[in-house]
């Protein structure tokens, strides 16, 4: 992080181009958008806006979007620490077919995947029979909202370690084992520290995606007032009331979100900075 | 899977372990979370007649909204990897003040539901908006025309590739770099010499995935593109619209070519990288 | 060959894990709820308001006569997007749809419903009604009276996708039946003109609504998110929609100083409502989810309807303050038009029915 180039004038421009450019497009595609939501949030005063992420049918949506975060992200890092580790590790038959294969969610639009939990768990799914027969709800309520965004979020982590792990190759992991280290302690001393940033990127992306997905959940949620309404779907709803206000309030908490996953990455980032200068000098 | 030729292979090359686990567990998972919602949409699509493929795919407005997803999303992925590209080598190599606050915005988003970047891009590009103001008087419509489905587009990709172009550039030691510059090489020659081809990888991924999102988004396209036929309107809508009238086959029919179209893509761009990598490792 | 056992047997443990934790989140989460009754009713959009009130009074009424705690859970969204969810296994115990359409999809598709529903409860199963009207800027700068007024060059009009939304298409059907009605005298049935004047006017019908739609510049996909690109974009000159949705724009868009002006001939929209049989058997809430819907045809859900801007069947008994409101609009059925809504999505909505072809052909002649 710490670059210690010499002051060259050409470096220095191009830095400075590079800076400029970055704020103006984040300014136009990020900045922009942001201040819309934070300021229609507030138009009409602190205390609306308290009220709007506070009464009943927001907190309900806000514990259900949580909680469906909390189920999903952890299976997704599992996975995608299991996925990474098999295809940048070792070679074999139809490798790209299964990292295309991985890629497919990002490939089905959302509300296509909406319809595929349809298909697969509706009254005339596949599964649709067997469901009805045990009376056991999965599409309509909670756990079919935990599948979706399951389904939705699946790549984000395995893709941020994918090109990562491939780019720092085996030599040190080669170097561990031939040293004697179990798979297991190779895995946890010698490859998780050396991916541990890009896992954490993935894992703030998978969450914030799980959090603000809208278009497939919104097809198997049902829309139940206070039941299996999550945080975006609340959005739209208040939205559509003409409650703008409101509706804004509540996606600047997924703003906000974003925001806080970054800003303990950095506190981490300093913390783990600072303990390893202190241990330099003593 | 029989146990025998793979153990050999183990044998012959494995050194690393956790093959069998590792892979066991992931096919199994994708099976679960992927593969099996997936053929129920592959063995609907079996199920609908091919006349039905024929009349919903070559209908003019189909084609027309296939022309506008494609472009509009190819258009959007590029734009994302040139600037995704120098936002992210920014924010590794220069930190200026702030600059974490920038690096948290990366994800909005993500983080926004779809509808609301949606709604607040909308707001922004209408004419009555902060920059619609601005650019409508130059004649550029963006607001309810296909460059806000661009726009849209772009917002909606942006972290896919800024992110993932991160952790390998702030693997890339600049050391390498500044060997080059001290032995006479242009900059312009480091980037295309040492940078890109080390980042390739990661650009192309941040491409393939930027490029996949945006064919598939709905929530923020329907705001902000005025949703007109022949025009402005996104297959997405045309799913929906199927939908709307019960027409499951024709909904099918449509979801299967797209998700073919995408996959295909995907593919491709998969293959391409692994390809390029055997090449680079081989030649290494 | 011991890694290999141990990796077997890891690879296991995971999997029974993983599945073990999918059952456990698709069990956990579904727990029936004695002592109290609880049902679900699944709605269309604009109906948000009303039936939060009603639903307060209703669960009033079923305390005081049958000593029950009621709970109705309310779903809102688009109409034929909640048809689908009930046919999939949402388990609503009473629904209430935009169009007639699209319980009859229901009744189609599924045994959830009888065929002949629409009969089981007065006045074609819907209680009260409503009708399309015209929201137009403070002081009606264009000069918006009736429906020629927005064949007009210099107007832009404002209508949602009736591809996607069901409230559009109560849009679309009303533009056709005036045009129709213009076209056959006043409001004579198709049934008794001749076939050759039915075709002429059907002809000059589609004209009309040709030229009109040249004047939409932008389709929503939904019926608010049209009435907010009117409003809060100021785009448009008029926003055709629902008469009960106007008056809330009015209420809760007063910002904005819109002003609603009524054609002189307009559709009388009909949402409808029923109970869903196969769901309210099950959980033995037939008579709960009948007496919901029935007590919308007395007193009280009459006058809640009027005040919620909704046009009551018996107005007898809505305030007269409410009934005030309204505006006086020849009104035709979807039955006096088109027969039925089967044939009129037939000719107008389906796939290469009469809204694409009039896309299609504005698009080649160069119409913006």
């Amino acid at each position: 992080m710490q670059v210690k180039a010499p002051v060259v004038t050409p470096a220095l421009v191009l830095r400075l181009a590079c800076v400029i450019v970055t704020l103006a497009f984040l300014t136009a595609f990020l900045l922009l958008p942001l201040l819309v939501v934070f300021s229609e949030a507030l138009r009409d005063g602190l205390t609306m806006y308290m009220t709007a992420i506070t009464e009943p049918d927001a907190r309900a949506a806000i514990a259900l979007t949580v909680f469906t975060a909390i189920i999903v992200v952890p299976l997704n890092i599992v996975f995608g620490v299991a996925a990474a580790w098999v295809l940048t590790k070792f070679e074999f038959r139809g490798k790209s077919l299964l990292l295309t294969l991985i890629d497919l969610p990002f490939a089905v639009p959302p509300v296509i995947a909406g319809l595929v939990f349809i298909l697969l768990l509706g009254n005339s799914g596949l599964l649709g029979p067997i469901l009805t027969y045990l009376d056991v709800r999965i599409i309509f309520s909670t756990p079919g909202i935990v599948i979706a965004t399951l389904f939705i979020t699946f790549p984000f982590i395995a893709r941020e370690l994918i090109p990562l792990m491939q780019e720092q190759g085996m030599e040190e992991e080669q170097a561990a084992l031939s040293l004697g280290a179990s798979g297991l302690q190779t895995f946890w001393h010698v490859t998780l520290p050396n991916i541990k940033w890009a896992l954490m990127y993935g894992a703030i992306l998978c969450n914030a995606r799980a959090m603000g997905e809208f278009g497939a959940v919104s097809v198997v949620s049902g829309h139940i007032r206070g039941k299996t309404n999550t945080m975006p779907l609340h959005v739209e709803i208040l939205y559509n009331e003409y409650n703008f206000s409101a509706a804004f309030a509540v996606a600047s908490l997924l703003a906000f979100l974003a925001l806080a996953t970054l800003i303990v990455k950095s506190l981490l980032e300093w913390h783990l900075r600072r303990s390893r200068e202190t241990a330099d000098q003593s | 899977m029989s146990a025998h030729p793979v153990s050999k292979w183990r044998m012959r090359r494995r050194v690393m372990p956790g093959y069998g686990l590792t892979l066991g567990y992931t096919i199994c998972y994708l099976s679960l979370v992927v593969l099996l919602p997936v053929s129920a949409l592959t063995l609907r699509a079996a199920n609908v007649d091919l006349a039905v493929y024929l009349d919903v795919l070559l209908d003019p407005r189909t084609l027309a909204a296939f022309r506008l997803t494609f472009g509009a999303a190819f258009i959007a992925a590029t734009i994302n990897m040139v600037f995704g590209f120098i936002v992210a080598w920014t924010l590794v190599r220069y930190p200026f003040p702030g600059h974490r606050i920038v690096d948290a915005m990366v994800d909005l988003p993500f983080a926004l539901p779809t509808a609301v970047s949606g709604i607040a891009l909308t707001s922004l590009y209408a004419r009555t908006g902060l920059l619609g103001s601005v650019l409508t008087p130059f004649g550029i419509e963006v607001a309810f025309a296909p460059l806000g489905v661009v726009v849209a587009l772009t917002f909606i990709g942006l972290p896919f590739v800024v992110r993932t172009l991160q952790p390998a550039l702030a693997d890339l030691d600049p050391e390498y770099e500044e060997a080059a510059l001290s032995l006479g090489a242009t900059r312009v020659q480091v980037f295309f010499a040492v940078i890109l081809p080390a980042l390739r990888p990661a650009m192309l991924t941040g491409f393939a995935l930027a490029l996949a999102r945006a064919l598939g988004e709905y929530g923020s396209v329907v705001f902000i593109s005025g949703n007109m036929p022949m025009r402005t309107e996104i297959v997405s809508l045309l799913i929906i619209g199927k939908l709307e009238q019960f027409d499951y086959d024709g909904a099918t029919a449509l979801a299967m070519a797209t998700l073919s179209l995408s996959f295909l893509l995907l593919f491709s761009i998969n293959l391409i990288q692994w390809r390029y990598a055997a090449k680079t490792r081989s030649a290494a | 060959m011991q890694f290999n056992r141990q990796s077997n047997r890891l690879l296991r443990h995971t999997s029974c894990v993983v599945v073990l934790a999918l059952v456990l989140i698709t069990t956990a989460c579904y727990r029936p709820n004695a002592g109290m009754v609880e049902i679900l009713h699944v709605s269309y959009d604009p109906t948000r308001e009303f039936f939060q009130e009603y639903n307060a009074v209703f669960a009033q009424y079923w305390r005081d006569t049958h000593e029950q705690q009621l709970t109705v859970l309310q779903s809102h969204g688009g109409s034929g997007k909640q048809a689908r969810s009930v046919m999939e296994g949402l388990e609503a115990h009473v629904v209430s749809l935009a169009l007639a359409y699209d319980i009859d999809a229901i009744a189609e598709r599924t045994q959830l419903v009888p065929e002949d529903w629409q009969s089981r409860l007065p006045h074609n199963s819907a209680p009260f009604t409503s009708t399309i009207v015209f929201l137009v800027r403070q002081g009606n700068p264009k000069e918006i009276h009736d429906w020629d007024d927005l064949v007009q060059d210099d107007v832009q009009v404002i209508t949602p996708n009736p591809k996607t939304s069901g409230g559009a298409r109560w849009n679309y059907l009303a533009v056709w039946g005036y045009a129709l009605s213009r076209e056959l005298n006043g409001l004579a049935l198709p049934e008794a003109a001749s076939e050759d004047m039915i075709a002429a006017a059907d002809k000059a019908a589609y004209a009309f609504v040709k030229r009109l739609f040249q004047n939409v510049p932008l389709l929503d996909s939904g019926a608010r998110a049209a009435t907010t690109t009117f409003a809060q974009r100021g785009i448009g000159d008029v926003l055709i929609t629902w008469e009960n949705e106007a008056f809330l724009a009015l209420d809760k868009l007063a910002r904005y100083n819109l002003e609603l002006v009524a054609p002189s001939v307009s559709i009388l929209a009909e949402p409808t409502v029923t109970w869903i049989d196969a769901v309210t058997t099950r959980r033995g809430t037939t008579d709960l989810a009948r007496a919901y819907l029935e007590r919308l045809y007395m007193p009280e859900g009459q006058r809640l309807a009027a005040r919620h801007y909704f046009r009551p069947r018996l107005p007898e008994y809505a305030d007269a303050v409410d009934l005030n409101r309204l505006s006086d609009v020849e009104l035709f059925t979807i039955a006096d038009m088109f027969g039925s809504w089967e044939a009129a999505h037939e000719q107008h909505f389906t796939d290469g029915g009469s809204f694409d072809r009039i896309y299609l052909e504005n698009m080649r002649e160069g119409g913006s």
